[in-house]
């Protein structure tokens, strides 16, 4: 049989190991896609590839809330579902957000962080929130584990870090303590791949101020020129911060973008549309200042 | 190297013999198993008229390797009540005029179960989100969105009875 349907993470490996190239499926969601359109060609009868469907793996669909590390060790099979629902929720609200904007009911009910970390579309919803928040990626194969920054396992357009013989095993996301949120521009509310989208999260204790910006370069952007000036201008005591500042925290961003025009926008509007969103997601975490 | 393997569906064990590996759970419904009520209208996961349940999830089976399905319960619209018994959702949207065409409207029926199943009295702003993954080009949402409300209305009023 050429589709594997392993029951443990020990079982997987085992199988990832012994077919060099298999295909891991997850969710389904990109990659019957490209099945369904042609573009991704599953072993045909003669070539004996192997597809190893992960969503029966416990280990892979459960997660963990490592309460003195302040973290929470999502396994790479968590759908997007459970995400957007407590108490992932109120531990992670700016992904649970991005989780909500995923598709449709039906899709965030298969579709994985995993699988959208792994496909590393420019566009892909949960990458902005997971660098905003520094959050590091596991990946396991027959040879052992390695962790890397999420932010360095994405190289390019659908391009990863991740090597043959490996799966991403789970996503560790630190608990911050502060606002955190999510914005995205497309043409509806439901069912639509971001225009643009920015993801902004504070840590009021360290003092610390992220953006990430996602749609607009082929990954996911940090602007730490915008996050330097925000943290130098918030009242950290007030916990507010002037209009202006935020107006120049949304220019700041923007200029960090490196946005293409291509079939779903312009360069020009998606820029227009970051600076928007940098400074209501500033304005939204320290709701203080005047509008 | 073709596939041969056994769905669960509606409660009966189907086998499925001589399958390409890459088959989609919704092509093997209708073209292998004679299932209809699940339609294909675009194969990418963005119309919803193909969603089934499968291991009691709300998916589209266009985008289930159907060869993944193996061992978990999968319920279409045939298996939600028997021919000429519709259920409560599927009388509902005769009664409200929700179904036109018809061609979303299995679609909608196992998604309005779903939801309902999960969320006894949603507000119209549940019912919009919940029901967001199925498109329908005919009928404009209102009576669809009617037809859960009402079913809502009359699960309670049982319920009501039923306790009293
Ligand atoms: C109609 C529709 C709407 C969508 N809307 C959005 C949206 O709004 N925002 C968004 O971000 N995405 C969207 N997507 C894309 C998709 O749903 C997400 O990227 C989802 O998170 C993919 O997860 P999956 O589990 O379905 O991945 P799969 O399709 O199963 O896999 C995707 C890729 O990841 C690999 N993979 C999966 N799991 C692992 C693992 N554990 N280790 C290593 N590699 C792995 C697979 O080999 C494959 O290459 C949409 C898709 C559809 C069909
Ligand atoms: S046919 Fe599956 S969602 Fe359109
Ligand atoms: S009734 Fe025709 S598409 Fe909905």
């Amino acid at each position: 049989m050429t589709v594997l349907v392993p029951t443990s993470l020990d079982e997987a490996i085992a199988g990832l190991a012994a077919n060099g190239g298999a295909t891991l499926l997850a969710g389904g969601t990109d990659l019957m896609v490209e099945v369904n359109e042609g573009h991704r060609h599953f072993p045909w009868p003669d070539d004996g590839a192997t597809i190893i469907a992960l969503h029966r793996v416990p280990e892979l669909a459960t997660w963990t809330y490592d309460v003195p590390a302040a973290t929470v060790v999502l396994g790479a099979g968590v759908t997007w579902a459970t995400i957007e629902q407590p108490p992932l929720r109120d531990l992670v609200p700016a992904l649970a957000e991005a989780a909500r904007t995923v598709g449709s009911p039906q899709i965030r009910n298969a579709g994985t962080v995993g699988g959208n970390l792994a496909t590393c579309s420019p566009a892909g919803d949960g990458l902005p929130v997971l660098a905003a928040l520094d959050a590091d990626v596991t990946l396991l194969s027959a040879g052992g584990r390695r962790t890397m920054p999420v932010r360095d396992f994405m190289l390019g357009v659908k391009r990863t870090a991740l090597q043959p013989g490996e799966l991403i095993e789970s996503i560790t996301v630190p608990v911050l303590q502060g606002w955190q949120g999510y914005s995205k521009v497309g043409v509806r509310n439901a069912m639509v791949i971001a225009t643009a989208s920015a993801c902004v999260a504070t840590d009021v204790p360290s003092r610390s101020i992220r953006i990430a910006l996602g749609s607009v370069a082929p990954t996911v952007v940090r602007c730490p020129v915008a996050e330097q000036f925000a943290v130098e201008r918030v009242d950290w005591d007030a916990l507010t911060v002037d209009a202006g500042d935020a107006v120049e925290f949304g220019r700041l961003a923007a200029a960090a973008s490196r946005p293409i025009d291509d079939h779903r926008s312009s360069a020009e509007y998606r820029r227009h549309a970051v600076a928007v969103m940098a400074q209501r997601l500033l304005q939204r975490a320290f709701p203080g200042g005047e509008r | 190297m073709s596939e041969h393997y056994t769905l669960h569906v509606n409660g009966v064990e189907r086998a499925v013999q001589d399958a390409w590996v890459g088959e989609n759970l919704l092509y093997v419904l209708r073209e292998r198993l004679g299932l209809m009520a699940a339609k294909g209208a675009c194969e990418q996961g963005e119309c919803g008229s193909c969603s089934v349940l499968v291991g009691g999830n709300l998916v589209c089976s266009c985008l289930v390797l159907a060869a993944s399905a193996v061992g978990e319960p999968i319920v279409t619209v045939e298996g939600l009540a028997p021919p000429g018994a519709p259920s409560d959702v599927q009388q509902a949207f005769v009664d409200c005029g929700a179904v036109q065409c018809g061609f979303c409207t299995p679609g909608l029926i196992i998604a309005a179960h779903d939801l309902l199943d999960r969320t006894p009295e949603p507000t119209e702003m549940q019912i919009r989100e919940e029901l967001s993954g199925n498109v329908c080009r005919c009928t404009g949402y209102g009576r669809i969105i009617e037809a859960v409300q009402q079913v809502a209305v009359a699960r309670r009023t049982a319920d009501a009875g039923a306790a009293s």
